[in-house]
């Protein structure tokens, strides 16, 4: 079980008070009349996946119910680090390089 | 290739079986091969088995980046059935079972395929509507599936609890008796065996770094940690790795790879008579024929790559299985693991031609790809060999996510996701 950061109520927690919500910073598309068909199965279906470092969503829905982000390395499962939603992508490439990999 | 028999093995006791020979060889790869077959599991050995036997190319490699059989193929729990819910997919499993029926036959090697049912049980009103749609809808499609009342099902597996008391009784449950288990490893050792024959190559301790694509776009080969090898036509069948694989090729792909876990107890003498299944509660369990309880887990909720899972995922499925089978409640359990598994949206999976000219991939199985491994790898070869897909794969291609033709089994398949 991972210990998860809620950068919200300032916490860490067990990984069972949160649910994590998959790859994050995926966009919608602005004008769906406009966005093609391609656009939208990478919209809705394709994931990065990224064995390495990756940023995914998570949700303290056991506590405050609030989105967040965080960057994970999917080989090790260690977390290099926790975001509000809505701030930007941090530098992947350099975290990884931060933590060794 | 010297084929087993009864006199072979009364042959050999009078060497003390010392001189069995290898069941295949470990050859240095060749500069070039018409098909490269990406990952050497059950389904990855069988495509090449297949495409050797039935469509006589028998210039292929099989590359594998560890030792053949030792991902998912080594992981899973052994199960084998078809009650899947859409004609697509009942189809698919289905062409498996027939397979199934006569595999330790057709590759000379014993793949303890048992059909000693599967059993998946009821909890909820909801549970029993679903069931008995799934049992009405396999029956219109061809598929074997029937219901039973609580006391049948305990006929047919005797240490089941159907006792009113318990948190979620048991109000029925749906039964495939030609479902079952085979040994997950020997299925992977006589496909490999037979491929071998029939002059594969099973390159072991071989990553796969690069996919090489010419100016037309189509593959030229597959640069690995024993150099560059030229392909005709590659096929992925690389597992929870196929988003890795197909980036190469800059294919990207519809899939998230979780840990699903499995674990085994001590083993005890036979007391569990069948394959049993709850999705409403998550218990999984069967014995196998060397008295281990065989028990599966559910995913993590996020990906990874680590192999390990959460403890609290086990101990869900420990808490159900204590609960419908108390007289298991002292039993220790040996060891856990975990396998990534590649999970598409529509959790159905993708065998499929690519964008890419001359690649194939095989991937998307999720949590229960070893029911499928001798059908999918037949239905692959054909589309391999011919460049086009077999009519039961023609509907699970990668495309139809964009057309939308999706095949929904996330509801359907007997593991919740």
């Amino acid at each position: 079980m991972l210990l998860v950061y809620c950068p919200h109520c300032d916490v860490e927690r067990a990984e069972t008070e949160f649910s994590c919500r998959g790859q994050a910073h995926i966009a919608r598309p602005s004008d769906p009349s406009q966005t093609s068909d391609e656009d939208w199965v990478n919209y809705l279906y394709v994931r990065a996946n990224t064995k390495g470092v990756y940023a995914e969503r998570w949700r303290h829905i056991h506590g405050c119910g609030r989105f967040f982000n965080a960057v994970r390395d999917t080989v090790s499962d260690k977390f290099l680090k926790f975001y509000k939603a809505g701030e930007s992508m941090p530098d992947l490439e350099a975290l990884a390089k931060e933590a060794g990999k | 290739m010297k084929r087993y028999s009864f006199l072979e093995l009364a042959k050999n006791a009078f060497s003390a079986h010392q001189n069995w020979g290898r069941q295949w060889r470990s050859p240095e790869p060749k500069a070039e091969y018409d098909v490269v077959i990406v990952g050497a599991g059950g389904h990855g050995l069988a495509t090449a088995y297949y495409l050797a036997k039935q469509h006589g190319i028998r210039n292929v490699a099989v590359i594998e980046k560890g030792w053949l059989g030792g991902g998912n193929t080594g992981r899973n729990t052994t199960i084998v059935r078809s009650n899947y819910l859409w004609e697509e997919s009942a189809a698919l499993y289905n062409h498996a079972i027939g397979l199934w029926q006569g595999l330790s036959q057709d590759l000379n090697y014993n793949v303890m395929y048992s059909s000693r049912g599967v059993m998946m049980l009821a909890h909820t009103v909801h549970d029993v509507q679903v069931a008995q749609r799934h049992i009405h809808a396999n029956r219109l499609a061809g598929v074997q599936n029937e219901w039973l009342t609580p006391e049948q099902a305990r006929e047919y597996c005797p240490p089941l609890n159907i006792s009113k008391n318990i948190r979620y009784p048991v109000m029925g449950a749906a039964l495939q008796r030609v479902g079952g288990t085979a040994r997950h490893d020997a299925v992977a050792w006589g496909y490999a065996r037979g491929a071998d024959d029939l002059g594969v190559d099973i390159i072991q301790n071989c990553a796969v770094t690069g996919i090489k694509r010419g100016q037309d776009g189509a593959v030229e080969g597959v640069e690995t940690s024993k150099g560059f090898i030229k392909a005709k036509k590659i096929g992925v069948v690389a597992a929870g790795h196929t988003s890795t694989v197909m980036d190469m090729a800059g294919v990207r792909m519809p899939l998230e790879s979780y840990p699903l876990q499995a674990l085994v107890s001590e083993p005890v003498k036979p007391a569990f008579p069948c394959v049993v299944m709850s999705n409403t509660i998550h218990a999984y369990i069967s014995q196998s024929d060397k008295g281990e309880l065989v028990i599966g887990a559910g995913t993590d909720q996020f990906i990874s790559y680590s192999q390990t899972g959460g403890i609290h995922i086990t101990n869900h499925t420990i808490d159900a299985i204590c609960e419908l089978f108390p007289h298991f409640r002292r039993m220790r359990m040996l060891r856990n693991w975990g396998g990534i598994v590649d999970v598409t949206p529509d959790r159905s999976p993708i065998l499929s031609k690519t964008p890419v000219p001359g690649l194939y991939v095989n991937c998307g199985w999720g949590t229960g790809g070893f029911k499928a491994t001798p059908g999918s790898g037949h239905v692959f070869a054909h589309t391999i060999a011919k460049d086009e897909p077999h009519r039961i794969n023609a509907p699970f291609t990668i495309d139809r996510f964009r057309t939308g033709r999706l095949i929904d089994e996330a509801a359907a398949a007997a593991v919740a996701h």
